[in-house]
């Protein structure tokens, strides 16, 4: 053990080995170092957006770090580099995909506007997913060398619990390392669920953690689960020209607005996106030629349906990455329901020194810049004297709500934290959906102004725009509060940024009918939003 | 002129002669209160007339619009909607989008396309989209006057006296409309540099310095041969920074530039070819280039001439001949008003001119008080990296505020989209611009990068609503977009 001490002592730097005896994990007593003695002042386990972020701004204050980050392979045996979900198989891969599919339609237009392309122009998969995976590994080496630069030291090793100081890391060939730490941050982020009572779904079925690295293309796919990553993944492989099905046991998008949520697999079923609804699938088989034959039961009619796909792709949720931390071993507590971590205001888990942050915190909407900020925030608190709380808004008042499995992602829609859910018709919100609003405070105290409007770069083309819609839910009293606003179109995500701004400094409907716009493009559509609902007037924008 | 007004009047509707030697300002009238042909006219039928027109329709009143495009020196005319919609923003943007499905088309085998390079561009089939478009919507501003019970006049207008206002139609054809209260919406167009010879004779133009650049991106963006010659700084009003930015960009993608440089001469070669001469102004020496087009874009002057204003007794400046008005549009005579980019310091944007319209007619006829804030106005330039700001530049809230009391927040981003194809990205660059003080206003933002307007829109709103930089900090980021650069700009410019 010496030697292999000696040998990771090379690489980690200076730490010391404990035994594990000395831990028990009782909360606030025994300690298995004594503060002062400690290996780091900051130990951050997960290196993900949420844990990196924590990393980097606690060295950039003089403090000593590490962080611990490992990849167990999916089922399928895909794995990756540091940077966590967001870099590896999350918002980075999904969005270039879904700018290749976006690529797609923008070809089909160009002959309309003058360029000489012969149509129809094939799709590579494995052209486009080279270089989607080459761009992931430089972000992941970007990532080291980030973390070397601020001294920060890395580990790639599987971190649990020894004690409440003391942290356990195996590396690949099973050697290990004891680390310990005054402050400890988990930030292990979530995985993508298998429905495990499903026969083959494990056997034959990938995920999210699989679809982006997949070497050849995924051919002819069934995508499983109404979440935005259903939809958006369902999206991208409509977009690049694949048969592409949707199974979704009940709503769309559950926790966004229902009627934004509608639009969106309305524009995606009009671009080719097949959705089977309110069906659940029951078996998977694989059949001689490689094929894989899903069997589903139809609720509705309460038939049984079968096809053959190429791909089965689970998107029915994801579950905190806790299992394996022995987190009872430090005396973390964690919710009965959904094992992700409970924490205070202060991020602090029920152990004072140890703090969780991101996906695999109860009650924190599942996005890279909430993680992020929340991690930055709290090394200022830890180690440079801020007392400012990440302000994750009227999230809070939706903490203490018991979630349902695969429900987190709805917190976002229903919160100031603005979103965007990147289908092939990008949905921007921040703040609460029409129903929230009036569930909320009734609806005769909410007025909600609409328009169904066209970009103009659809026009030349001739692209429908039957979907392209905004609406802003504001309170009806002058002068009408924005509680939220809603945009389905072209770059939602860059137009609604900055209304997310606008909102969080408590902008008016007033407000916003005297903000100028800007013109010609899709975000003045919400400043000239002028037709309410209440009014029954027709919301469809004329002229310019 | 009996037959003629009966012609007329069947396609206008009730109106009267009126005898022109009535005028003057502020004393007797052509018609009285009650008696005139309607309560409101607006003359000019673009942006910011059409939306005070129909706002009024829509009160309860009645409105006619006269509108009448005097054909461009090469005989190039349009229909109804001012120039936004027939010969600026509009039109522009189109192409704009056609210059950037040219490089998403490079792009694409990136992405996995399989697109055979070079892809070829044809004007042709581009223009006669974008016309047909801008056609259909002529017609759909004809369309929406018609629905509100707005008149419609296609005639040349000027005062006769201050209610009284005589069309003149294509063939020469008269027409006098009363109205109570009259607004002057008539816009402006290009300048030509009448002093260079062959300007006028073989130029075209388009609008001011942004719409030159805006044109040079994207002829360049189809594949033309473009050169840009400017005599001083680009985007004059703008940030300097951000401007030198834009034009380095255009550069790196082809667009040739010469500065300090002014024509003297434009002559046709008997192989139809333009022979361009210039000064360079700071050598001194003399250059010559041969071109296709020679395009002028050195601004645009306030369509005033023929409106016989000193008969109404309005107002203009003796330097632009913009009309003169207060704040709220009111010109010197106090029921004529003017809105758009025929008056007098006002940001020449068709937004803006629709506010302004909208807002003046609920004041006169809808009970309102409201006034336009032309304050922190934003607004977007469409060069092939597109910019927008809104508030003030970094000179101006120096020149304001001091040195010491402003705080420059500012980032140099990669866009995601760009790293596939390896794009260049070097003038993608965001900054802010607050007051130093805590908790630091917002006194301006400017934004370069894909998709700015959409990006800036927001923004604009936030600033309006007071943001500080507390407050775009406390802001949760969009991830991936281009716009979360905005809500994480951590370093200052005065941190080094």
């Amino acid at each position: 053990m010496a030697a292999m001490a000696a040998a990771l002592r090379g690489v980690g730097g200076r730490f010391r080995w404990w035994t594990p005896a000395v831990a028990g994990g009782v909360r606030g007593a025994a300690q298995g170092a004594v503060a002062g003695q400690r290996d780091y002042d900051l130990l951050v386990i997960g290196g993900g957006s949420g844990g990196l972020a924590c990393a980097k701004e606690a060295a950039q204050l003089g403090r000593k770090v590490a962080v611990v980050d490992y990849v167990e392979p999916s089922p399928r045996g895909t794995r990756w580099g540091l940077g966590g979900t967001c870099v590896n198989v999350g918002c980075i891969p999904k969005k270039l995909m879904h700018q290749a599919a976006l690529l797609g339609g923008l070809i089909r237009d160009a002959p309309h506007y003058g360029w000489e392309v012969a149509q129809p122009v094939p799709h590579d998969w494995r052209k486009m997913a080279e270089a989607v995976q080459n761009h992931v590994k430089s972000l992941n080496w970007g990532h080291r060398v980030q973390l070397h630069d601020r001294k920060v030291k890395y580990f790639n090793v599987k971190a649990g619990f020894v004690d409440e100081h003391t942290v356990r890391g195996v590396a690949k060939g099973g050697k290990e390392i004891l680390l310990s730490a005054d402050h400890i941050v988990i930030a292990t982020g979530g995985r993508p669920r298998y429905p495990a009572h499903i026969e083959g779904a494990l056997e034959y079925g990938i995920t999210s953690d699989d679809i982006f690295w997949l070497k050849e293309s995924p051919g002819k796919t069934l995508v499983v689960g109404a979440s935005y990553v259903a939809l958006e993944c369902a999206g991208f492989l409509t977009g690049i020209g694949l048969d592409t099905t949707v199974m979704m046991r009940s709503i769309p998008l559950r926790g966004f607005d229902q009627q934004m949520s509608s639009l969106v697999t309305e524009h995606m079923a009009s671009h080719g996106t097949r959705f089977l609804r309110g069906c659940t699938p029951s078996q998977v088989r694989r059949l001689p030629d490689g094929q894989l034959q899903v069997t589903w039961e139809d609720r509705t009619t309460g038939k049984e349906g079968t096809g053959t796909f190429n791909t089965v792709l689970w998107a029915v949720g994801r579950a905190p990455d806790t299992r394996s931390l022995n987190l009872e071993k430090a005396g973390v507590d964690t919710s009965p329901n959904t094992q992700k971590i409970l924490v205070d205001s202060r991020e602090a888990t029920s152990v004072p020194h140890i703090y969780a942050i991101g996906d695999v915190v109860e009650g924190r909407p599942e996005l890279t810049p909430t993680a992020v900020m929340a991690g930055r925030l709290l090394a200022q608190r830890l180690f440079g004297g801020s007392s400012d709380l990440m302000d994750y808004d009227k999230v809070s008042s939706l903490a203490g709500r018991r979630l349902q499995p695969g429900e987190a992602e709805s917190e976002a829609s229903s919160s100031g934290v603005p979103t965007t859910v990147f289908t092939p018709l990008e949905y921007g919100c921040v703040g609460l959906s029409e129903e929230e609003a009036v569930s909320r405070h009734g609806q005769e105290r909410v007025e909600v102004y609409h328009a169904h409007y066209k970009p103009l770069e659809f026009t030349v083309p001739g692209r429908d725009a039957s979907q392209c819609y905004v609406k802003m839910v504001c309170l009806r009293e002058p002068p009408q509060l924005v509680l939220g606003l809603h945009f389905l179109g072209p770059n939602a995500g860059e137009v609604t940024q900055g209304f997310a701004l606008g909102i969080k400094c408590g902008a008016s409907y007033v407000q916003v009918m005297q903000t100028v716009g800007i013109h010609p493009t899709c975000s003045e559509e919400i400043v000239k939003l002028r037709i309410s609902k209440r009014s029954g007037l027709d919301p469809t924008v004329t002229g310019c």
